[in-house]
């Protein structure tokens, strides 16, 4: 017998060291190392020393780079909220969907994942410039207006202003939100899928409306989805620099930019790794509350 | 294309770089046979880091079929990412392209090797004044001018009352308000800033980077976008009206919109070259000396510039450009004007740090 347990010993390390060495040597260690860089300081152009000091931590908590995260938490709040509010009833919809449908509907929501971030991203560019897709359909639609408006004998509505779109930051939430919302969309659809429906038919049969079911039924039972949902979008989106940098107006900075300028034109990676730790305390501060929301609930009642 | 280097660089051929990497290349014992061999017989291969869209159609094959090196090309977007990737060590590229600043601050670093001129003999194509007025690389030991550039105001001429031959424009007026976009560079923005301020861009005070940060702040509500070298495409797609932008890179879309046109303002503004280098450990120098030289051909520069349109310093092959090219004011901006610009230096951490405070600071206003 002792074999046997030997054997499943060995068995276990035969498939758990590779991750185990991926995790280190990937993960890890290059996170250890940009932690090692968040306490040293440049010496000449490319060494940098790593001397202990907290002059870098002391910088990024000037009002100046606080202000930047506070922006950056906004932003990545509303586009999680925005995410919330429209990945909800999207995830219902593909729980109750019949099957053939929803294989479709999970496509639809994965399909842009296989095009590359920058791609989608300049092709909202497109959509969203003075002389783009959205402009021109709002022309048209003002065009036929003013056509409607002169038929009945009214006065016609004068030129279309094409809306200013882009370079704002009404551009960035779009994209963040756009490029976010399959990472709240799968999380919700993985909870209610797994709901049981004889609950919310109990609550319909006893006398519960479609709303006060929702509130008080579906919601409570697929919380620590949302929950996860919730974090799943608000961290990559805290951490966006390339929608801001693309869509983004003059005022449209966030702390990612700060940090990729620190590692590229500014050449300061101590300081850009005492920011990006600073991002990454903040996302480890949102886990906590995660756990801290789900404690006492029954295991079984975890998202992802 | 950006896994190219890495592989050929695992290579068992590139023996060099591993005895190199154990240290003992120095010491000069050969483990087999002679060690001329290795650079006689250096593998047939070139890794090229290169800028997009910056060569010639038919530069790679042409001297791929004359030489049988056969060169990968893997592209960069910035000189701050060519400096970062090559920071940690060169990851296998042969030649690189740095912009002027860029090859002060990598000879400083310490990571350019310096060139052969005899294994070049096709610097005698390039025009004496880039060989001489080289404030970044005395001497020209370690970069070539592969095109120069300078800063100035690209603009929809349909939309504007007059040339906008200032700065002011840009920098310090509300008179096209909502249709300007700026660089979002700090050096280059504030650099040229300087330059309004009639000061130089290489003045290194910080009171100057205040007086322009605060200029710049009461600019912004004017300002639509802070691009990312994506000047000309604001322009083309009608986005905004003016631009600060590089010259070459509104060379090419005029040639797609006549109602484009470029002028360098009359303050002066940063010139730039674009260089080519070889970086320490890439692992075919000697095919690298090989393409620098083939670079040079006048025929090889003419079919270069033809495709990029940018101004190129190789006089013979300027020589071989229709007189549409020669006489172009935007690639060949007038003597006069270009006599106001300057290089700029690298100005060391403390003001790089500066300058990107004042733009984080300017952008979070």
């Amino acid at each position: 017998m002792a074999t046997q347990t030997q054997e499943r010993r060995l068995a276990f390390l035969a498939t758990a060291l590779p991750p185990i060495v991926w995790v280190i040597a990937f993960f890890l260690a290059p996170l250890a190392i940009v932690w090692a860089y968040s306490f040293g300081q440049n010496v000449g152009l490319t060494e940098v020393d790593i001397s202990g000091t907290f002059a870098n931590y002391l910088r990024a908590l000037q009002p100046l780079y606080l202000g930047i995260f506070a922006k950056s938490i906004f932003v990545a709040g509303l586009t999680t909220l925005l995410c919330l509010i429209i990945g909800f009833p999207v995830a219902l919809s593909i729980v109750f969907a019949s099957e053939k449908w929803r294989a479709w509907m999970l496509l639809l929501i994965m399909l842009p994942f296989w095009t590359n971030l920058l791609i989608r991203t300049y092709a909202l560019i497109a959509v969203l410039r003075t002389e783009g897709y959205a402009n021109f359909t709002m022309e048209w639609f003002w065009n036929q207006g003013s056509w409607l408006m002169t038929l009945v004998g009214l006065q016609p509505l004068g030129d279309f202003t094409p809306l200013q779109l882009l370079y704002s930051n009404f551009a960035v939430v779009v994209g963040l939100v756009y490029v976010h919302l399959p990472f709240m969309v799968l999380p919700l659809y993985a909870a209610l899928d797994r709901l049981d429906k004889s609950l919310i038919e109990a609550s319909l049969d006893l006398g519960a409306g479609h709303l006060r079911t929702l509130w008080s039924i579906v919601v409570p039972l697929a919380l620590p989805g949302i929950i996860s949902g919730i974090i799943i979008t608000f961290v990559p989106a805290l951490g966006a620099y390339l929608t801001p940098d693309l869509l983004g107006g003059p005022d449209s900075q966030m702390i990612a930019n700060v940090i990729e300028r620190q590692f590229k034109r500014a050449n300061d990676w101590p300081f850009g790794a005492a920011l990006s730790f600073l991002l990454m305390y903040a996302t480890f501060g949102a886990i906590a509350l995660r756990a801290y929301f789900s404690r006492g609930k029954p295991a079984d009642g975890h998202g992802i | 294309m950006t896994d190219t280097p890495a592989k050929s660089f695992a290579k068992p051929a590139t023996r060099r770089s591993i005895l190199k990497g154990l240290g003992v290349a120095a010491v000069g014992i050969s483990l087999s046979g002679s060690k001329y061999a290795w650079a006689a017989e250096e593998e047939k291969k070139l890794n090229f880091y290169n800028w997009d869209t910056y060569i010639g159609e038919t530069t790679l094959a042409d001297f791929q079929k004359l030489s049988g090196i056969d060169v990968n090309m893997s592209l960069f977007a910035t000189n701050d990412e060519l400096f970062a990737k090559l920071r940690a060590g060169n990851p296998g590229y042969d030649v690189i392209v740095p912009g002027s600043e860029f090859v002060e601050r990598m000879i400083q670093a310490d990571l350019l090797e310096p060139l052969d001129h005899a294994k070049i003999p096709n610097i005698k194509n390039i025009a004496p004044e880039f060989m001489n007025d080289a404030p970044f690389d005395p001497g020209r030991k370690y970069s070539l001018p592969y095109t120069w550039l300078v800063i100035g105001i690209g603009y929809r001429k349909s939309k504007v009352k007059s040339t906008p031959d200032s700065w002011k424009v840009l920098f310090d007026s509300d008179e096209y308000k909502g249709r300007i976009a700026v660089m979002s560079d700090a050096s280059e923005l504030f650099r040229n800033c300087f330059k309004y301020l009639g000061k130089s861009v290489n003045d290194r005070s910080p009171e100057l980077i205040k007086e322009a940060e605060a200029m710049l702040i009461k600019q912004k509500p004017n300002i639509k976008s802070f691009h990312e070298d994506n000047g000309q495409d604001l322009l083309l797609s009608g986005e905004v009206d003016l631009v600060m932008e590089y010259n070459g890179d509104i060379a090419q879309i005029m040639t797609e919109d006549d109602d484009i046109s470029f002028v360098v303002p009359k303050e002066g503004a940063m010139r730039q070259q674009d260089t080519l280098a070889i970086p320490k450990g890439a692992p075919h120098p000697e095919n690298a000396l090989k393409f620098i030289n083939f670079i040079f051909e006048p025929e090889v520069g003419a079919e270069i510039t033809k495709t990029i349109l940018y101004p190129s310093p190789n006089a013979a092959a300027v020589a071989l450009m229709p007189e549409s090219y020669r006489n172009n004011p935007v690639v060949f901006p007038p003597a006069e004007i270009m006599a106001k610009c300057e290089y700029p230096n690298y100005l060391g951490p403390e003001v790089t740090r500066l300058l990107d405070e004042a733009m984080t600071r300017l952008r979070a206003a």
